[in-house]
């Protein structure tokens, strides 16, 4: 049977699928980039919800994987090496190795000391991004051309770059979703809700615990390739600790541990913000002033729809 | 005479000054229901988590099977045999009474870095678990959300857990703790089922069902046990009496 739910997160897709043709007609090609920046996103938030969601580890340091998949591809680009498949598997290899070292000693810590371990190695990694003049340091550098996919896709092209974007969230919703209704991911949510139980009826949670971490790195830092080649700019503002707390909030407001949440959040934080600071249908006193708004509007979803926006989709969110 | 299934020899742990585990040596005989009794702060629950893994002893060995399990992990213990209730009920509240014992049926199943086929239906796990939870008396609440069950149903939900990892020994701390008279009653009836065909290490402060389940009985007081022998010896001994027994009996 399918639920409500599911219906729902169809009917979302189907509308993100229709962005490109609808952007055309009315010639907005802006709405176009703004909505694959919302979905690449999105796919960084779906990855954070994984661990932060169904693990119960609150990574206060996730916009490292963004980073790093970003400088990945923005280096291998400065040196001259724009295949796509390259750079991006650097990008995710990369953010995989450093998930796994910054796993192996964050993971066995819990609540507080979890969150401030995250936070302090995506600072190092901000901080030597800015410290690297070669590669722009505090400035940052353009991507000069972006990954090159040759005869297969054009990213230079907004359309087709939306829907590669576009076909990767899918596939991660869609992986997602398996991956935590498998033996793997139950055992992950049991962790999450009873580490003493988990240990008792005969789990070790350290290995999983761990594994997902390095999973969620590695999606995060496909995001980072994506968004590289979205904004063609490279900066270690990628790797700010408030980008970090941004992704978060995404899960949050969205709903943390549901399929739809990441999705929900990344597109009600991104277009909120976008027509507050831009809007020309609202005060003027409103455009300035936008993050105060957002932030009353922000308190309010968090007060009121406890389970974040997926908690306000018809039907019980059911991990089966 | 045959290896007792579960020994300590000199097990003693200390909090500070407070000696909580005090020289304890400690048989448990295959097939027997072996009571640890004793009054409030005796020291019974850091004795029973050094048994677990949850405490390591300052000095003094854990055997097991005729192995030393003294240094082992609380989940290795748990792949050893040795299975835990808790005194505070300890079960996955969100998830259903079907999937608190299918991933204990898990946890015993090989490794479980399977990512992709769906966990609640794979009959390898589902059917096991529910076969517990019919021998426990709760299948027909087995799609129940566990905080949703009643406190009694909780603790069978949790003696079913620890059932589901084919356990050659149970410890059950406390296990009608909390309970009213009636569930209470189905409880001890319960765990008599089991009696025999487990080997049970049963701590307990109601001594209804201490009396009415256990084949011997270890008195613990101040870390230290006081006495061990058959219902009959405990309540006849003096000691026990004055130390414990007294203000009841």
């Amino acid at each position: 049977m399918i639920r409500p739910r599911t219906w729902m997160l169809v009917a979302i897709m189907l509308l993100l699928a229709a962005v490109p043709p609808i952007a055309a007609l009315f010639a907005q090609p802006f709405y176009l980039d703004l909505l694959r920046r919302v979905m690449i996103f999105a796919i960084a938030a779906v990855s954070l919800n994984l661990i932060l969601g169904y693990g119960g580890m609150v990574s206060f340091g996730h916009a490292a994987y963004l980073g790093i998949g970003a400088y990945a591809v923005g280096v291998l680009a400065y040196h001259g090496i724009d295949n796509g498949w390259l750079q991006w598997a650097v990008a995710i290899g990369a953010s995989a190795l450093v998930a796994a070292a910054i796993g192996s000693i964050s993971v066995r810590t819990s609540g507080i000391y979890f969150i401030m371990i995250t936070l302090a190695f995506t600072q190092m990694l901000y901080y030597l991004g800015i410290s690297i003049e070669e590669y722009g340091g505090d400035d940052g550098m353009r991507l000069g051309v972006r990954s090159q996919f040759t005869g297969l896709i054009d990213l230079n092209d907004p359309t087709a770059f939306y829907y590669l974007v576009f076909a990767i969230l899918v596939l991660f919703l869609y992986l997602t979703h398996r991956l935590v209704n498998s033996r793997f991911g139950l055992v992950l949510q049991a962790v999450r809700s009873n580490e003493a139980r988990t240990r008792a009826i005969g789990f070790s949670p350290y290995p999983y615990r761990l594994a997902a971490f390095v999973i969620s790195g590695a999606m995060c830092g496909l995001a980072g390739a994506l968004l590289v080649n979205q904004t063609a700019y490279l900066t270690p503002e990628f790797m700010n600790w408030t980008r970090s707390g941004e992704l978060m909030f995404m899960v949050i407001l969205g709903g943390i541990a549901t399929t739809a949440g990441p999705l929900l959040g990344a597109a009600a934080l991104l277009l909120l913000e976008d027509v507050l600071q831009g809007s020309s249908l609202l005060p003027k006193w409103v455009n300035d002033h936008w993050q105060l708004y957002l932030g009353v509007i922000l308190i309010l979803v968090v007060l009121f729809a406890r389970r974040g926006l997926a908690g306000l989709l018809p039907g019980r969110e059911r991990n089966d | 005479m045959t290896e007792p299934l579960l020994e300590t020899r000199g097990l003693r742990k200390t909090f500070g000054a407070l000696r909580a585990t005090d020289h304890v040596d400690f048989d448990v005989r295959a097939g027997e229901t072996h009571a640890v009794i004793g009054p409030n702060g005796a020291g019974k629950t850091t004795f029973i988590k050094q048994l677990s893994g949850e405490l390591r002893p300052d000095s003094g060995r854990v055997r097991f099977a005729g192995e030393d399990i003294t240094t082992l992990s609380v989940p290795r213990r748990s792949h050893k045999g040795l299975a835990r209730s808790f005194q505070i009920t300890s079960i996955y509240r969100d998830f259903s009474a079907l999937d608190n014992v299918a991933l204990a049926v898990q946890a015993h199943a090989g490794h479980s870095f399977r990512f992709w086929r769906k966990a609640r239906e794979d009959a390898a796990l589902r059917e096991p678990a529910r076969a517990i939870l019919d021998k426990v008396g709760l299948v027909a609440r087995a799609d129940v959300i566990a905080a949703n069950l009643a406190h009694g149903e909780q603790r069978q939900l949790e003696i079913a857990m620890a059932l589901a990892t084919q356990p050659r020994l149970l410890l059950l701390d406390e296990p009608v703790a909390g309970m009213g008279t009636d569930e209470s009653q189905r409880m001890i009836e319960f765990l008599a089922g089991l009696k025999g065909d487990k080997t049970i290490v049963l701590v307990e402060h109601d001594m209804d069902a201490v009396f009415s389940l256990a084949d011997r009985i270890s008195v613990l007081v101040y870390g230290r046990i006081i006495a061990t022998g058959t219902p009959a010896e405990i309540r006849a001994n003096a000691g026990v009496r004055a130390a414990y027994l007294g203000e009841d009996a």
